[in-house]
């Protein structure tokens, strides 16, 4: 951004928009803590502090004395210590040595006896579990990982303070009688200009119209902040009419204090992106016209993402925005993320001869091949996309795993190609009598069993096959049995428990998400409660429970390798964790909203995460940082879904629409439009030419992934400045569509061998 | 942009404000309670924004008062209790002022905790299994079938369901009986009702045995019968799978011993049946029948069993069908059946012998056609007298068939309107521009076709139309029982069978015996050729019989014309014989069946009525049935 702006006659302008990434980062921080903790002290340092140095580097020393300040403030010694450390270290090495220096740091950890460095920063820990946020950048990777450290401070009474600190900025103020003027003139203005920048600069209209507003509120001149509204709200978006109704409501200073929305709104910059040109004409504009009023607002809330070429049209802006803060800032985007598939680890062939004995002479040519064709590709040279194999410490293969990758691949030489003339076959699996409330469901990998959370607390474990539930026997028993037998491991097995599903009681509120491991000895469940519990499938009991997340957890995922899962909340902070850990080992902060849902890459190098600010974003799992941030989806997002080939990102929210993105460049790539309701689920085939949708709607339906992929022309232009047009075309991918017999489809699943398997509770 | 609309928000009013201040003790001034009025209104806004995330993450589409209170409880404040009820609470005004309340009724904890009837707990929570196949182009296969699974259905559902179709398909007569007649009363049957459908459309893989293809039918009749189930959509499936066995030339037909005539009269029957009675549930079924019945009978490739079922399906739905459908169609379906019949090669023989099949039904449909034709033109003239008694020949028949419930016909119809239906149908139906044809030149017509084998008579003269007599008045002119072989005759039946008159010739005659007076003649067959085929000492021949049918109803068997041999030690014989009518310059002769026999078989192991459709039976044969799950008759429909 800084790049662009190098005009002289902006050159305070480039000084405050300086400050205002620091600002910026700061405000993430504060506006993560915003409904969970204020940490008033980081967000005043930083951004009061000597902001004006240069260069990254520096800046971030910046921010880690700040951090500093604030541990010391709280009697964190330990926490204190750590950063000391850690800082230490980093002092003579640039920034990219420290990131080498994590990452062997990781690599060096031995899955194998189950430590893991990831958590490092836990073990000098004593505090309670952590809902400390983390500065998303600024302090970037080294403090995320500390911020497990962050012990977390006693909430009660320091609302009031921290609010007041960040309504402050309101104080200033003009005339309230003048608000209306200023509002129409800047409207006249952009009604005036010429076609090419209206559209541009009327995406003014919604933050002005937001700040001044609260300003106005704020100043007690609740008679004109009405009026204000009145005359105005109709001239916005459609797609802001959530947070119009919430802003609506809002008309009294008393009402300011502990407002989720309005927090978002002041402690985050709102952020535009507009061409130099159109940029230039309103500032022309404001300037002639000494609109000092509105000038501050641009200055103080919002962030002008200005680039040079053609400025974008009506429907290019529309696609992008409708999230809570605006646009993501290009450079946002610009990290590299590997969002290649890691190698297939070899499978030795004796594991064959185990498996089956029997067909041994003319079983073994056959399975070879199946495994030269699938993993060839794969194997014999690594993508160039894809992150180092060890990247992120992966839990080595047991035994059990192997013959689970064999089993996978027998079936997948089955498995049926899809594609617009042959479609999967669905099958749906209705949950009865729930009158409980189904609230979430998941399948293991290979659709044997289906497990689904209720608004009851229960979560229970249906087994899909004839092979009936068992539980292991217990300890006294366990010790009778002939531990050399052959069969032991079909002797631990009590017969008497066998049935076919399992109740799984422990949560003490709704069961928001449920989500099996790979290996379908775990199962995941986050509840209302504010925990995640581990529950073993050997004995349906439950195993741990994950305290950390203080409020209603929405979404848990378990990584594709099994071992770490992510979950998040209406904290809005996301979480890393690894089973063997009761606390977190990273913490993802900087959605403005709650995360409503989560994904694993397939590489487990990152977790894709949507919340109810209308964002998606992407983390690194090694440093937590933010890599990617999509902006387009109108409404909460509340289902993700990457490609096999970890490519693509598909995303669906409340407004009904699938939003389709493209990891490598950061670009929205297609937009699917059909559904009538929230898009619940959302899956890719296993080869990942059909996208299936599971909607509120009542209906599944079926995308034409590939050609959604290949329509979009990505010449360099579009790829640099991520300016996209879509192209209308949703009803050619729409495959096809399958009603429900009143049953909202909360979960789809595609089989090792491609059948699409849904499933919903009737909802007569 | 142009969404202008303005949000307006449920308000608090001030004085309710004051009163729960009153009701607490505490007195309001008016400033005070304005404040909080506003503030209460903000935080209810709140709370209501809040709680509405609960709902969407628990995929509903309702709020519910427990997402409103999990709001409240993560902002600390009290949640509400008290109102947990999934259903909705009234809520009623008071009739003086202006009061609304929320209804709540006093519990009486005493009584519920005492009581004694404790409530089952709601049925299990379950996963429930549904496929729908996709073929390649995404399209849904027909949803029609239900997944053979069966296992979402209790216990006690599943082992009835195995026990009902083990032994109605089983080989245990009294067993399918006792089956039978549970599934035509039990009320509890309802959820099975699926299952018992899918088993029923298996009549297609079964078309080889007829046995099978009865009990089926059976099954069908049971279910149609049942006054708890309700069908629904179901009949549809019930409809096809009978109109199957009318219409489908059967594997089971391929074999002549087979008697699957009796079958597609049984359906027949049935699928009248289940019109009259359920034909509303499924719109424009009447329709679909008919479309479906007329399809089969103008295509001439269709094998003459098929055209058989048609004609009877016809019959079955009453004679306003067989009016629009089959009546249209006569004269060229008449010129196929012709060339059959007139066919004598050997090896043509079967063909024939189903084609007098056909003969016999058609002259059966159109006999009540015209039947019922001029006793409705007649209960027309008669209008002016209200509800007139119906002709007690007719009532007494109808009461008197053997059919378990005979489809309640209505005669003078309107009443249920299969005219509406035909009106109703669509563009391109051949009935649209069909006209009622007068009496006397339908009559003209058929008689021009069957010449005196029409047992209705009315005068061709030129004077007849004016007002033609109530037909039951007139007592039919040719009447005769046809021969029932070993068989009694059921004596209260009346209605008019058409009067045959067989010859029987020695295989030397080729020429067709009895042109008796153009008017009499008429040959039938019985099944008793067969048994006197069989025992060929006993020679009963009636050569050109000609009884005017002056005959009373209770007719012995002795005076039914029987068949008689010339005992002819060589070669099988071979009989023919006429039926006599004026072809109308058509052909000067009678119609002349002709058929052979091949006694070589050990004919006295076979029941009589395999045989019979070797013969041209025209009406009925057969022994006089109470039940209609004999299938000894065919062609029996009452009337």
């Amino acid at each position: 951004m800084a790049a662009v702006q190098d005009a002289p006659v902006e050159a305070d302008n480039e000084k405050e928009i300086k400050t205002e990434t620091l600002n910026d980062a700061a405000g993430n921080h504060a506006s993560a803590a915003g409904g969970v903790i204020p940490s008033p002290p980081v967000a005043s340092t930083s951004s009061s502090g000597p902001a004006k140095a240069g260069g990254p580097g520096s800046e971030e020393q910046q921010t880690l004395m700040a951090v500093l300040q604030f541990l010391k403030k709280n009697n964190f010694v330990g926490a204190v210590d750590v950063l000391r450390r850690e800082a230490g270290i980093l002092e003579d090495s640039d920034e990219s040595q420290g990131q080498e220096l994590a990452a062997s740091a990781l690599g060096g950890a031995e899955a194998g006896d189950a430590t893991c460095t990831l958590s490092r920063a836990s073990s000098c820990t004593t505090s309670t579990p952590a809902v400390a946020a983390a500065p998303a950048k600024g302090a970037g990777e080294h403090c995320s990982t500390l911020s497990a450290a962050f012990g977390k401070r006693k909430e009660s009474g320091e609302d009031q303070p921290d609010v007041n600190v960040v309504l402050s900025a309101y104080s200033q103020q003009g005339d309230p009688a003048l608000y209306q003027g200023y509002y129409s003139g800047l409207k006249k203005f952009v009604e005036s200009v010429l076609d090419c920048h209206r559209a541009e600069l009327s995406q003014l209209f919604y933050p002005l119209f937001v700040h001044m507003y609260l300003e106005l509120v704020y100043n007690n001149h609740e008679t004109e902040a009405k009026a204000f509204f009145e005359k105005f709200s109709g001239d916005q978006e459609c797609y802001y009419q959530d947070d119009l109704r919430v802003l609506s409501g809002l008309t009294k200073k008393e009402h300011m204090k502990g407002n989720e929305t309005l927090l978002d709104f002041r402690t985050s910059k709102f952020v535009l992106r507009i061409s130099r040109d159109s940029y230039q004409l309103l500032k022309r504009h404001l300037q002639e016209r000494q609109n000092n009023q509105i000038w501050n607002i641009i200055q103080e809330h919002l962030y002008i993402d200005i680039f040079d070429g053609m400025p974008r049209s009506k429907s290019q802006i529309d696609s992008m925005s409708g999230s809570l803060a605006g646009e993501a800032k290009r450079e946002a985007n610009k990290a590299k993320v590997f969002y290649g598939l890691l190698k297939e680890p070899e499978i030795d062939v004796p594991l064959d001869d185990e498996d089956e004995e029997g067909e041994n002479e003319e079983g073994k040519p056959k399975k070879k091949k199946p495994k030269k064709d699938s993993m060839g590709s794969k194997s014999k040279k690594q993508d160039p996309n894809a992150p180092q194999q060890n990247r992120i410490p992966l839990p080595e293969l047991k035994d059990s795993d192997k013959l689970d990758k064999i089993m996978y691949m027998k079936e997948a030489t089955k498995r049926i190609r899809l594609g617009p003339e042959s479609l999967p076959s669905i099958c749906f699996y209705t949950f009865l009598n729930a009158y409980q409330g189904l609230t979430a469901v998941d399948f293991t990998d290979d659709s044997s069993l289906i497990a689904g959370g209720f608004a009851d607390s229960t979560v229970r474990v249906w087994s899909v096959t004839p092979k009936k539930l068992r539980s292991v026997k217990s300890a006294a028993d366990l010790n009778l049995i002939d531990k050399e037998s052959d069969d032991v491991l079909e002797r631990i097995m009590d017969e008497k428990s066998a049935s076919e599903s399992k109740i799984l009681y422990g949560h003490s509120g709704p069961v928001y998400g449920v989500s099996f491991s790979p290996d379908r000895n775990y199962l995941l469940s986050c509840s209302e409660d504010g925990t995640v519990r581990l529950w073993s499938l050997q004995t349906f009991t439950c195993l741990v429970g994950y305290k950390g997340h203080n409020y209603p957890v929405w979404d848990t995922q378990f990584s594709p390798y099994g071992y770490y899962f992510i979950s998040g909340g209406h904290d809005r902070v996301a979480r890393l964790w690894a089973t063997d850990h009761y606390q977190p080992l990273r913490m993802f902060a900087g959605h403005l909203a709650d995360i409503t849902c989560t994904q694993f890459h397939p590489n487990s190098n990152y977790v894709a995460t949507g919340s109810a600010d209308r964002t998606v974003r992407l983390w690194d799992i090694l440093n937590g940082n933010c890599v990617r941030i999509f902006t387009g989806h109108k409404g909460p997002i509340h289902s993700l879904a990457f490609s096999p080939n970890g490519k693509y990102l598909a995303s669906g929210a409340t407004d009904g629409r699938v939003l389709l993105w493209d990891i490598g460049h950061g670009l929205m790539i297609g937009e699917l439009k059909g559904h009538t309701d929230t898009v619940y689920s959302l899956k890719f085939s296993r080869d990942g030419e059909i996208l299936a949708s599971g909607s509120m709607d009542n209906t599944v339906r079926l995308w034409d992934s590939i050609k959604a992929f290949d329509d979009i022309e990505t010449d360099d232009f579009t790829a640099a400045t991520g300016h996209i047009h879509l192209p209308e075309n949703s009803q050619e991918l729409l495959l096809g569509t399958y009603m429900t017999k009143s049953t909202p489809v909360i979960h789809l699943h595609f089989t090792r061998r491609n059948l699409l398997l849904a499933a919903g509770a009737y909802n007569p | 942009m142009a969404d202008r609309e303005e949000r307006r928000f449920a308000e608090v009013p001030r004085e309710s404000i004051r009163l729960m201040a009153e009701s607490a003790g505490v007195e309001l001034s008016d400033d005070v309670a304005a404040l909080l009025t506003e503030d209460v209104c903000y935080r209810l806004r709140e709370a209501t924004q809040n709680s509405s995330q609960f709902m969407r993450h628990a995929k509903r589409r309702k709020l519910t008062v427990e997402d409103f209170n999990r709001a409240l409880r993560w902002s600390n404040v009290e949640a509400v209790c008290g109102y947990g009820a999934q259903d909705t609470l009234p809520f009623r005004p008071i009739k003086e002022g202006d009061l609304f309340f929320v209804e709540d009724r006093e519990v009486n904890l005493v009584e519920l905790a005492l009581a004694t009837n404790i409530p089952k707990g709601c049925a299990e929570t379950m996963v429930r299994v549904q496929v729908s196949y996709l073929d390649g182009k995404g399209n849904l296969e027909p949803q029609g079938t239900v997944p053979s699974a069966v296992q979402t259905l209790s216990d006690d559902l599943l082992k009835y369901y195995q026990q009902i179709t083990r032994s109605i398909l089983g080989e245990d007569p009294h067993l399918m009986k006792v089956a039978l007649l549970d599934l035509q009363s039990n009320s509890k049957i309802a959820a099975l009702l699926p299952y018992f459908v899918y088993v029923i459309s298996g009549v297609k893989s079964v078309s080889h045995d007829l046995e099978q293809l009865n009990r089926l039918l059976h099954m069908v009749k049971s279910l149609v019968q049942n006054p708890y189930l309700y069908l629904g959509s179901y009949v549809r499936s019930l409809v096809s799978s009978v109109m199957y066995c009318i219409l489908e030339p059967l594997a089971a037909s391929i074999n002549p011993l087979n008697d699957h005539w009796t079958l597609r009269d049984y359906a027949a029957l049935l699928l009248s049946h289940i019109f009259w009675t359920h034909g509303d549930l499924v719109s424009g079924l009447y329709h679909q029948i008919l479309l479906s019945l007329q399809k089969v009978l103008s295509d001439p490739v269709r094998p003459l069993c098929s055209h058989y079922g048609a004609v009877v399906g016809l019959h079955a739905l009453g004679w306003k069908a067989v009016e629009r459908v089959l009546y249209p169609h006569l004269p060229a379906y008449w010129a196929n059946l012709q060339a059959v019949l007139d066919d004598y090669s050997v090896s043509n023989a079967q063909v024939k012998a189903d084609g007098h099949k056909v003969y016999g039904a058609i002259l059966v449909a159109v006999e009540r056609l015209l039947k019922m034709k001029a006793l409705s033109l007649s209960v027309n003239a008669e209008g002016g007298i209200g509800g007139l008694p119906r002709p007690g020949g007719i009532m007494g028949c109808r009461e008197s068939s053997p059919g378990l419930s005979p489809p309640p016909e209505p005669l003078s119809e309107p009443g249920l309107g299969i005219a509406s239906h035909l009106h109703a149908g669509g563009a391109g139906c051949p009935w649209e521009d069909w006209t009622p044809v007068p009496l006397p030149a339908m009559y003209c017509e058929l008689y021009s076709f069957f010449g005196d084998s029409l047992a209705v008579r009315f005068s061709t003269g030129p004077s007849l139309g004016n007002s033609p007599p109530a037909p039951l008045a007139q007592p039919p002119t040719t009447r005769k029982e046809l021969p029932g072989g070993t068989a009694n005759l059921d004596t209260a039946r009346k209605m008019p069978q058409l009067t045959a008159n067989l010859n029987i010739s020695p295989r030397q005659d080729g020429s067709p015996h009895g042109e008796q007076g153009g008017g009499v003649g008429s040959a039938g067959a019985s099944q008793s050729l067969a048994r006197s085929s069989s025992s060929s000492s006993v020679q009963r021949s009636r050569s050109s019989s000609s009884r005017p049918g002056q005959r009373p109803s209770g007719l012995s068997r002795d005076v039914f014309p029987k068949a008689r041999f010339n005992p002819l030690p060589a070669g099988p014989p071979i009989f023919s014989f006429v039926i006599g009518g004026r072809q109308m310059g058509r052909r000067c002769q009678g119609r002349r069946f002709q058929t052979t026999f091949t006694p070589s078989q050990p004919l006295s192991a076979v029941s009589s009525r395999t045989y019979a459709h070797k013969l041209p039976v025209i009406g009925r044969v057969g022994k006089p049935v109470r039940r209609w799950t004999c299938s000894q008759y065919s062609l029996h429909l009452p009337l």
